[in-house]
């Protein structure tokens, strides 16, 4: 007996649906690592990055390790991630949310002696959301667990 | 579902329904928006700035809502011809493109005080952007195929390949690293603090009100335009005749 043509054409859209979902499946899985918006320290320590090319660091500024340097523009700070830290470089306005111990995406190079040059820095924010009374030791335990994933 | 093939029933149902959703739906935002604004603390690190999330994140959801709808309605469109599918599809259309657009702008006008950029090419915020544009590809492609007929099948093949961008946009988080952060609201609990998050269901159950009162609304105006060009091309059909007559009469006369 044949189907009726209803039956056909959901067989057929689901089947059409099911290959463009794969399709876009394996696409992304293709992209991969290329679609990550910034490296990680790992990354950096691994040799992933290239010595001179454009990328973003991300990751959290390590507790007490921000230092202004003395022409008053430039700051100093390392980035980790855990396993990992960078030294970072950078002249200009960092964001409000730009403090010890939060997330941070930092655009530049990365220089030979192993410190990376940042011309810009924005401040990565977490999913979580409290009121100002709640300590800022939990946000930072999520934080490090955030960028561990 | 076909009890509503005929639009006599459907818009028996959908007229009340207007405007029950519209007063609903303005009373709910109103009671978030003002929630939102008032009543709750500010965040810790965000301050005042958090309360935007109260229109971020329902309007992010809604654009992302509205493209499911259209693709369960290009689904129904395609498979059982539900006369009423496309004209739903028509009428989502827009109203999902307003929600995502806003969800674009205050996600940029959060992102300026909180990252320090109005827009940067991570994998969420690009998924977004690529939604609203199919949006504007999926009024365009249907309105020009509803110029040849009420049937909107090649919208509907439209609508249901850009539904794979939908599943990207939800995991673009976790996939790959992004500047936008992952999801405070899970299946399992919600990073969000309570005091902070009350208002959030009051406005996403309001817009999600609105935007079904928005969509009836617009499903109703096409149905009475429908009405209208049938009814036009039946008074066109008696003039012409009419006319052929008296045209054929006024030329023995001369």
């Amino acid at each position: 007996m044949r189907a009726a043509p209803k039956h056909q054409r959901l067989a057929l859209v689901l089947l059409a649906m099911a290959a463009l979902v794969g399709a876009a499946l394996l696409a992304m899985w293709g992209l991969g690592d290329r679609a990550a918006y910034f490296r990680t320290p790992q990354d950096i320590a691994a040799g992933r990055a290239d010595v001179g090319q454009p990328l973003r660091l991300g990751g959290m500024v390590q507790q007490g390790s921000i230092e202004k340097q003395p022409d008053g523009v430039s700051i100093r700070f390392v980035v980790t991630d855990g396993p990992a830290s960078v030294p970072v470089q950078f002249r200009g306005i960092t964001p409000d949310l730009f403090k010890e111990g939060s997330g941070v995406v930092a655009e530049g190079r990365l220089t030979p002696a192993g410190v990376f040059t940042a011309d810009t820095i924005l401040a990565k924010h977490d999913e979580r959301y409290m009121p100002p009374q709640l300590g800022n030791q939990a946000a930072e335990l999520a934080t490090r667990q955030t960028l561990d994933r | 579902m076909h009890r509503f093939a005929n639009p006599v029933r459907f818009l028996k149902i959908a007229r009340p329904a207007t405007a029950w959703l519209l007063g609903l739906g303005l009373v709910l935002t109103a009671a978030g928006v003002l929630g939102g604004l008032f009543v709750t603390p500010p965040d810790y690190l965000q301050g005042e700035t958090v309360r935007i999330l109260y229109i971020h994140v329902p309007t992010a959801w809604l654009g992302m809502g509205g493209w499911t709808g259209i693709a369960v309605a290009s689904l129904a469109t395609i498979v059982w011809r539900h006369p009423l599918a496309s004209v739903a599809a028509r009428a989502i259309a827009p109203v999902g493109a307003t929600f995502a657009f806003l969800c674009l702008a205050t996600g940029s006008i959060w992102g300026r005080p909180t990252w320090g950029t109005w827009w940067e090419w991570d994998g969420r915020l690009t998924s977004m952007l690529v939604l609203f544009f199919l949006y504007l590809g999926n009024i365009a492609l249907a309105a020009a195929e509803r110029e040849r007929g009420p049937d909107g099948r090649i919208a509907a093949i439209f609508g249901l390949v850009g539904a794979v961008n939908l599943p990207i946009i939800h995991f673009s988080v976790q996939w790959w690293r992004t500047l936008h952060q992952g999801e405070s609201i899970k299946l399992t609990g919600s990073s969000i603090a309570p005091e902070l998050l009350w208002p959030l269901p009051l406005t996403l159950f309001g817009f999600s009100a609105l935007f079904g009162a928005a969509v009836l609304m617009r499903m109703r105006t096409e149905l009475a335009q429908t009405r209208i060009e049938a009814r036009l091309r039946r008074m066109a059909a008696a003039s012409a005749g009419r006319g052929a007559s008296t045209g054929s009469g006024q030329a023995a006369a001369v």
